[in-house]
C-alpha cells in the first residue's frame, strides 16, 4: 500500500472543502479521480503535497506506512512523492537548469547520493527530454515563464521524468492540451510507469484516459468520493456527464 | 525651524491682530485648538521647498504680499456673490456659496428634507459640539504642513455637513467657493463633513473668484466616512491668475468604506491641494484622480497622501496633466503602508503632456512600504500622445490636428469618466474640449480677463 | 549563466559574514580626529604637490560649513568625526629590497579574500588595485597595460607620476562642494585608483580595484578617478570587504568618470561591506558619491551594483548627460537584511540632445531592514528628444522590513519622454512551494528566486563577479523566510 487516506477533512480559510476522503492506493495501481469542477480535487492534490494554504481539520494520510502530514512538502519530494500541478508556477530568471539540478542534487543527498557533476547531469537532462519528447530548447527557459499552456504541462511531464517519482499526481495535466500534446504527456506518463510506481491522475474528461488506462475510477463530488469502480466508470461519465451522479447522490 | 522667516511673521501678526475678534465668534472648543495650532504654525512655519510636499511650489509668491483680512465680507461682496450663477446646465444639486470663506445666508443650519444637516462651521460648532470634539482638528493634524495648523489657528468659518446613518442623498450637495472683494485679501475656511454609517453622499466644490485683486486662500476641510459608508467629493478650480489657492482636504475612512476625491484644476494662479486619505478600516477604498489642464504661467501641484493604517484596504491615484505655454505642473503622490497593513493593494499613476517648450512638470510618485503582504505599483510619464497611434489615427484619414485633439480629449477623459455626477461629467468634457481647441480663453462666468 | 548558477548552487555555503577576519599587520596611522593638521599630514606622507593640499583644505573648510544631509530614508546614528582616524597605512616589511614585492602578510590576506595579488595566478584577463585602509597595496598588470597605452596606477602615484591629468579631471565631475560627504572624502582622501584610457584603445582587460578596510577605529574614504578619452573603452570592476566589528567604521568615497567623445565606460561594483550583526550592531557606513560625466557625443556611461554589504548605504551613480546622444545606464541589486539601511538610486540628468538613460533597479528587503530606491531623472530645457525609461522593483521577505521608492522626475522639454514603472510585492509563496514540491528546501527556494529575480541585473556583471554576486544574494539572505 503506498498511499492511505482516511476519513481526510480539509478546508481553505473558514471554507470546508474535503468532507471525508477514503482512499487506497497500492503500488503498481493507476487510479483516475473525476469529478465536475469546484469539486476537491485540486485540494486534496495539495493536501497530498503539504500546502500550507490548505488546512486539514481531520483524518489521516499514510504515504508507504508513514504519516504523511507530518512532513514537509520537500521531504515529501524527496519520498517520492510528486505532483504535476494543475497551474504550474512560474520562477522569471530561473533557468530550468538550475532548478531542476537544484531538485535532482537534494534527491540524490537525501538517498545518500553524491551530487551528479554538471556534465552528467545534462547528460540526465537530455536522454529525458528524448524519452518524454519535448522540445530541448525548453530548458534554457526560465521556469514556466512565457511556457504556453501545453509547454507547461510537458514541462511537469518533463520534471515528473527527471525525479522518478513512487507517486505521481497529475491534476489535469491534460486540460488546455491539443490532442498531440495530450499524446504526448499520456505516453510520458506510460513510458515513465515502473512496477513500483503509481499515479493518481486528476481529469476532468476521460479523453486523457484513452491514453492512460487506470485502474480504478474515482467520481469526486462536493468533497467526498461519491463513486469508485473500474475504467468503464470514466466512459459513462463521459457519456451521461455528472448530473446523474449529482442525483444519485441527492437520493441517497 | 522649518519655513520662511519674515513672512511667517506676516501672518503670526495677523493672528495677534485679529485673535479677540477671531475669539469672539467661535465655540470654546474651537477656540481651545487655536493657541496649540498657532505654537506649532510658528514651529513649522510656511513651508518652503525643503518641505518635501510643496518641494516644487513657490509659495512666497504668492505668500509673501500685505493681503487684508475680514472675517465677515463686506454686503455688497456677498450681494455680488449671490448672483453667481452655476455654469453648469442641468446639474441638480443642494447648492450653497460661501464669500471669501464667510456663510451668508440668515437662516444659519438647516435639516434638509432628506435629514441631512448643512450650515454654517461656526454655528454647528456651537449647535453639534460633541460632534466636533470627536472629530474637529482630529485629522488635519499632519506634521509635515504649518499652514494647516495656521487653518486651525484663524479659521473661523466654512461649511458644516452632518449626514445621519442610513441617509442616502440623493442630490449633490454644492458648495460654491467665492472670492469676491475690492482689496487683496487672505482668507481661511473650514469645511467639517461627518458621514455616518451606510451613507451615500456625493459632494461638489466649486471654486471662483470674481473681482481681480490678488487673493490668496487657504483651506481646510476634514471629512469623516463611517462603515460601508460612500463617499465622493469632487473639486472644480477655475479661479484667476492672481488668485493662489492652498486646499488641504482630510478624508478618514472608516471599515468598508468607499471614498473617491477629485480635482479638476481648470485655472488659477496658483493652486495647491493637498489630499490626505486615511485608511483607519479594513475594508476600506480610496480613490484619488486629479486633471490639470494649465496654461500662461500657473502653477498647480497635487500632493496626494494615502495611509494604509490597517489590513485589507486598496487605493488607487490616477492624476493626469496637460501643461501648455508657460506653466508648471506638479504632481507628488504618496502611498504609505503602515506595519502589519498586510494584504494591501495600492496604485498610483500619473501622466503628462508637455505642449510647449516653456512648460514645465515635475512628479514623484512615492511608495513607502513596511508590510509584506502587499501589492503596490506606481507608474509615471511625461511625454507627447502616442506617435503609433497618431500614425494609426492619421492613416484612417483624420488629420494631425484632430487626431492630435482627440488623443488629448481621450487623453483627460480617463479622469473625467470617473466623475459620478453626468451632468458635471459632461460639462467637464466640453470645457476640456473647448480648452484643447483653444476657445475657452476664460472662464465661463469670470470677469476678469487672465490673458 | 547556466554554468553560473551551477558553480553557485555546487557552493552554497553558510550565511555567516565570510570576510570579516582581521589581519595583525603593524600599521602607521595618524593619530584620530579632523583638523587642518590631519589634513596637512596626510598630504605630507604622500608627498603630494602644493595644489593638491589647497584642494584638501577648501574642501575641508567648506565642509565644516555643512550639516549632515537628513533628507534621505535612513536613521543615521550621530557620527563622531574627531573620533575616526582618517590615515592608517599597513606596513609593509619586505618594501624595503626594492620594486614590487609585497608584505606576505599582506599576500595572504588578500589570497584568502580570493584576490591574488601575483599575475600569474589571477583569474586571467583582470588588473587588480589592491587597496587597504589608507593605501595602495599593489597594482597588477601595469606593464602590459602601459603597452597598449593604458594607465592604471594608485591615486597617490597619479598624482606624483601624472599631475597634469589628475589636475585636469579631479573634482571635475564631483566637485568638493557637492555635497556633505564628497567635501569630507575631499579634504581627506588617501588613495585609490588612478585610470586613463587613451584615444581609440580598447583596455584589453578588466581593470579592478579592490578595497579592503583592515585597521579598527579608521575610516577609508578613497578616491577612483576614471577618465575614457575619445573612441576608448574599459570595463572597470570594484570590489570591498571588512573585519567583523562591533563597532561602526565609516567610509566616504568618491569615484569620478570622465568619457570623451565616442568613449564607453562600463563600471561594476560588487559592494560587500560588514553589513553588521544579526542585531544590528557594528558594519561599515557608506556614503558614496559616484558620478560620471559623459561629457563627449555618443559616449556612454554604464553603472552596474550589487549592494548586500554595509550597515548604512547612502549611494546614488549618477550620470550627466552632457553630449549629445550620449547614454546613461543604471542597473542595480540592493538586497537588505537584519537592520541594513539603503537609500541608494541614481539620478540621470540630461542635458544633450537625443541622450537616453535606463534604470533598471531591483530591491530585496528582508529581517528588519529598510531599503529605499531614491531617483532623479531630470530632462533640462535643451535635452531635446531626450529618453528615460526606468523600472524599480522591490521584493520584500518577511513582514518587518520595508521597502520605499522615491523616484523624482522634472520635465523641462515637451521632446523628451520619460517612462517610470515600480512595482513592490511579496515573494512568490506559490514560487516557494513549487520548489519545495520537487525537493528544495525553503532557504534554497528563496535563493534562486531572488536569483532569478535579480538576474537581469547579474547578467551585465563580468562572468566572476555574477558567480561571486550570485553566493552574495543568496548567503545575504539565509533564513530570512519561514
Ligand atoms: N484559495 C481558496 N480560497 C477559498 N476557496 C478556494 C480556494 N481555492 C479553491 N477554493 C474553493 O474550493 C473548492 C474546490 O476547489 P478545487 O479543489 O480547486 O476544485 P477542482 O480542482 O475540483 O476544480 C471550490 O469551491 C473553490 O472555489
Ligand atoms: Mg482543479
Amino acid at each position: 500500500m503506498i498511499l492511505k487516506i482516511n476519513n481526510l477533512h480539509a478546508g481553505i480559510g473558514e471554507k470546508t472543502i474535503l468532507k471525508g476522503i477514503n482512499l487506497e492506493v497500492r503500488t503498481g495501481e493507476v487510479h483516475a479521480i473525476m469529478g465536475p469542477n469546484g469539486s476537491g480535487k485540486s485540494t486534496l492534490a495539495s493536501v497530498l503535497a503539504g500546502r500550507e494554504t490548505v488546512t486539514v481539520t481531520e483524518g489521516e494520510i499514510f504515504y508507504n506506512g508513514k504519516n504523511l502530514l507530518e512532513m514537509s512538502p520537500e521531504e515529501r519530494s524527496k519520498e517520492g512523492l510528486f505532483l504535476g500541478f494543475q497551474y504550474p508556477i512560474e520562477i522569471p530568471g530561473v533557468s530550468m537548469v538550475a532548478f531542476m539540478k537544484a531538485a535532482v542534487n537534494e534527491h540524490r543527498k537525501y538517498r545518500g547520493l553524491e551530487p551528479l557533476s554538471a556534465s552528467d547531469f545534462l547528460k540526465l537532462m537530455r536522454e529525458k527530454k528524448e524519452l518524454v519528447g519535448i522540445d530541448s530548447k525548453l530548458a534554457n527557459r526560465s521556469v514556466n515563464e512565457g511556457f504556453s499552456g501545453g509547454e507547461k504541462k510537458k514541462n511537469e511531464i518533463f520534471q515528473m521524468a527527471m525525479l522518478e517519482p513512487k507517486l505521481s499526481i497529475l491534476d489535469e495535466t491534460d486540460s488546455g492540451l491539443d490532442i498531440d500534446a495530450l499524446r504526448i504527456v499520456a505516453n510520458g506518463v506510460n513510458k515513465l510507469k515502473r512496477p513500483d510506481s503509481s499515479s493518481i491522475v486528476i481529469t476532468h474528461y476521460q479523453r486523457l484516459l484513452d491514453y492512460i488506462v487506470p485502474d480504478i475510477v474515482h467520481v469526486l463530488y462536493d468533497g467526498r468520493i461519491v463513486k469508485t469502480s473500474g475504467k468503464e466508470l470514466a466512459l459513462e461519465l463521459e457519456e451521461k456527464g455528472y448530473n446523474w451522479i449529482q442525483k444519485e447522490v441527492n437520493q441517497n | 525651524m522649518n519655513g520662511q522667516v519674515g513672512i511667517v511673521d506676516r501672518y503670526l501678526d495677523l493672528f495677534d491682530k485679529n485673535i479677540g475678534k477671531i475669539m469672539d465668534s467661535s465655540s470654546p472648543y474651537i477656540n481651545s485648538l487655536r493657541e496649540p495650532a498657532y505654537q506649532t504654525f510658528r514651529r513649522m512655519g510656511i513651508p518652503d521647498k525643503k518641505n518635501e510636499n510643496y518641494k516644487f511650489a513657490d509659495l512666497a509668491l504668492f505668500f509673501d504680499f500685505d493681503y487684508k483680512t475680514r472675517l465677515v465680507p463686506g454686503k455688497s461682496d456677498i450681494e455680488e456673490a449671490k448672483n453667481f450663477q452655476c455654469g453648469v446646465a442641468d446639474l441638480e444639486t443642494q447648492g450653497m456659496i460661501l464669500v471669501n470663506g464667510y456663510y451668508p445666508y440668515a437662516d444659519k443650519l438647516k435639516q434638509l428634507p432628506d435629514g441631512v444637516w448643512t450650515g454654517s462651521f461656526r454655528e454647528a460648532s456651537s449647535q453639534f459640539g460633541s460632534l466636533f470634539e470627536e472629530h474637529y482638528g482630529k485629522y488635519a493634524n499632519t506634521e509635515s504642513d504649518g499652514l494647516v495648523h495656521l487653518n486651525t489657528a484663524m479659521a473661523t468659518d466654512g461649511i458644516f455637513t452632518y449626514v445621519p446613518d442610513g441617509t442616502v442623498c440623493e442630490k449633490p450637495i454644492q458648495i460654491v467657493n467665492i472670492v469676491q472683494s475690492d482689496e487683496d485679501i487672505f482668507n481661511q475656511h473650514r469645511n467639517l463633513i461627518v458621514l455616518g454609517k451606510n451613507v451615500q453622499m456625493t459632494m461638489i466644490i466649486c471654486d471662483h473668484t470674481l473681482s481681480p485683486r490678488k487673493f490668496l486662500t487657504n483651506a481646510v476641510t476634514e471629512v469623516v466616512v463611517g462603515e460601508n459608508s460612500i463617499f465622493n467629493i469632487i473639486r472644480v478650480q477655475n479661479e484667476h491668475n492672481y488668485s493662489g489657492k492652498i486646499t488641504h482636504t482630510f478624508i478618514n475612512q472608516e471599515k468598508n468604506s468607499f471614498a473617491s476625491s477629485n480635482n479638476i484644476i481648470l485655472h488659477g494662479g496658483l493652486v495647491w491641494n493637498n489630499t490626505y486619505h486615511y485608511l483607519v478600516g479594513e475594508g476600506a477604498e480610496a480613490k484619488s484622480n486629479g486633471l490639470y489642464l494649465i496654461d500662461k504661467f500657473q502653477h498647480v501641484g497635487n500632493y496626494v497622501s494615502i495611509d494604509h493604517f490597517v489590513p485589507n484596504c486598496t487605493s488607487n491615484q490616477l492624476f493626469k496633466g496637460v501643461i501648455d505655454e508657460m506653466a508648471t505642473g506638479v504632481f507628488n503622490g504618496r502611498i504609505y503602508v503602515h506595519p502589519d497593513a498586510q494584504k494591501t493593494a495600492a496604485f498610483q499613476r500619473n501622466n503628462n503632456i508637455l505642449l510647449t517648450d516653456d512648460a514645465k512638470v515635475f512628479t514623484k510618485p512615492h511608495l513607502e512600504i513596511y508590510a509584506d503582504d502587499v501589492k503596490c505599483s506606481h507608474g509615471a510619464t511625461v511625454g507627447q500622445p502616442d506617435n503609433d497611434i497618431m500614425f494609426y489615427l492619421r492613416s484612417r484619414g483624420i488629420d494631425q490636428r484632430e487626431a492630435k485633439l482627440m488623443l488629448m480629449f481621450g487623453f483627460a477623459h480617463e479622469v473625467i469618466q470617473e466623475i459620478g455626477v453626468k451632468a458635471l461629467r459632461e460639462r467637464l468634457d466640453d470645457l476640456v474640449m473647448q480648452r484643447l481647441r483653444g476657445e475657452l480663453s476664460r472662464c465661463a462666468n469670470c470677469v476678469v480677463k487672465c490673458y | 549563466m547556466e554554468d553560473n548558477q551551477d558553480k553557485l548552487l555546487n557552493e552554497v555555503t553558510s550565511g555567516d559574514y565570510k570576510y570579516g577576519f582581521y589581519t595583525d599587520i603593524d600599521s602607521e596611522q595618524a593619530p584620530k580626529g579632523l583638523n587642518e593638521d590631519i589634513i596637512r599630514l596626510i598630504s605630507s606622507k604622500k608627498e603630494e604637490p602644493e595644489w593638491l593640499l589647497e584642494f584638501r583644505l577648501n574642501a575641508f573648510r567648506y565642509w565644516r560649513t555643512q550639516k549632515m544631509p537628513g533628507w534621505a530614508n535612513l536613521k543615521i546614528p550621530d557620527i563622531n568625526f574627531q573620533d575616526i582616524i582618517y590615515y592608517s597605512a599597513p606596513k609593509q616589511k619586505s618594501k624595503s629590497n626594492g620594486s614590487d614585492d609585497i608584505d606576505p602578510e599582506l599576500k595572504k590576506t588578500f589570497d584568502k579574500l580570493g584576490i591574488p595579488l601575483e599575475e600569474q595566478k589571477h583569474l586571467s584577463g583582470v588588473a587588480v588595485d589592491a587597496v587597504m585602509d589608507s593605501v595602495s597595496v599593489k597594482t597588477t598588470f601595469k606593464e602590459t597595460l602601459a603597452e597598449v597605452g593604458v594607465i592604471f596606477c594608485s591615486f597617490s602615484e597619479a598624482v606624483k607620476e601624472y599631475p597634469d591629468l589628475v589636475k585636469r579631471y579631479l573634482g571635475s565631475v564631483v566637485p568638493y562642494r557637492d555635497n556633505y560627504f564628497a567635501a569630507l572624502n575631499s579634504a581627506v582622501f588617501s588613495d585609490g585608483s588612478f585610470c586613463y584610457i587613451p584615444k581609440g584603445v580598447r583596455c584589453p582587460m578588466e581593470l579592478s580595484t579592490y578595497f579592503r578596510i583592515n585597521a579598527a577605529n579608521t575610516g577609508q574614504f578613497e578616491r577612483t578617478l576614471l577618465v575614457a578619452d575619445e573612441e576608448s573603452y574599459v570595463s572597470y570592476l570594484e570590489g570591498c570587504t571588512a573585519p567583523i566589528r562591533d563597532e561602526n567604521q565609516l567610509h566616504a568615497a568618491i569615484v569620478e568618470i570622465v568619457a570623451e567623445k565616442n568613449a564607453e565606460v562600463k563600471y561594476s561594483t560588487v559592494q560587500n561591506w560588514y553589513p553588521g550583526d544579526k542585531n544590528g550592531n557594528g558594519g561599515i557606513f557608506n556614503f558614496v558619491t559616484k558620478r560620471g560625466m559623459c561629457k563627449g557625443e555618443n559616449s556612454k556611461i554604464s553603472w552596474t551594483q550589487v549592494e548586500t554589504g554595509s550597515a548604512i548605504t547612502w549611494k546614488y551613480p549618477s550620470c550627466v548627460l552632457k553630449g549629445d546622444n550620449s547614454v546613461g545606464e543604471f542597473f542595480s541589486v540592493a538586497v537588505t537584511n537584519n537592520y541594513q539601511q539603503a537609500d541608494t538610486g541614481t539620478k540621470m540628468i540630461h542635458l544633450g540632445k537625443n541622450t537616453k538613460s535606463t534604470v533598471v533597479s531591483k530591491g530585496i528587503s528582508a529581517g528588519h531592514s529598510q531599503n529605499s530606491y531614491r531617483g532623479l531623472v531630470r530632462m533640462s530645457r535643451n535635452a531635446a528628444g531626450a529618453r528615460n525609461f526606468s523600472q524599480c522593483d522591490s521584493l520584500l521577505l518577511g513582514d518587518k522590513c520595508g521597502a520605499h521608492t522615491f523616484p523624482y522626475i522634472e520635465t523641462d522639454n515637451k521632446t523628451a519622454i520619460v517612462e517610470h514603472e515600480a512595482t513592490t510585492s511579496k515573494i512568490g509563496e506559490d514560487q516557494i512551494f513549487y520548489c519545495n514540491q520537487r525537493g528544495i528546501n525553503t532557504d534554497d527556494a528563496i535563493g534562486l528566486i531572488v536569483n532569478g529575480y535579480a538576474r537581469e541585473i547579474i547578467n551585465k556583471l563580468p562572468m566572476e563577479f555574477a558567480v561571486e554576486a550570485q553566493k552574495l544574494l543568496q548567503i545575504s539572505l539565509e533564513g530570512s523566510v519561514g
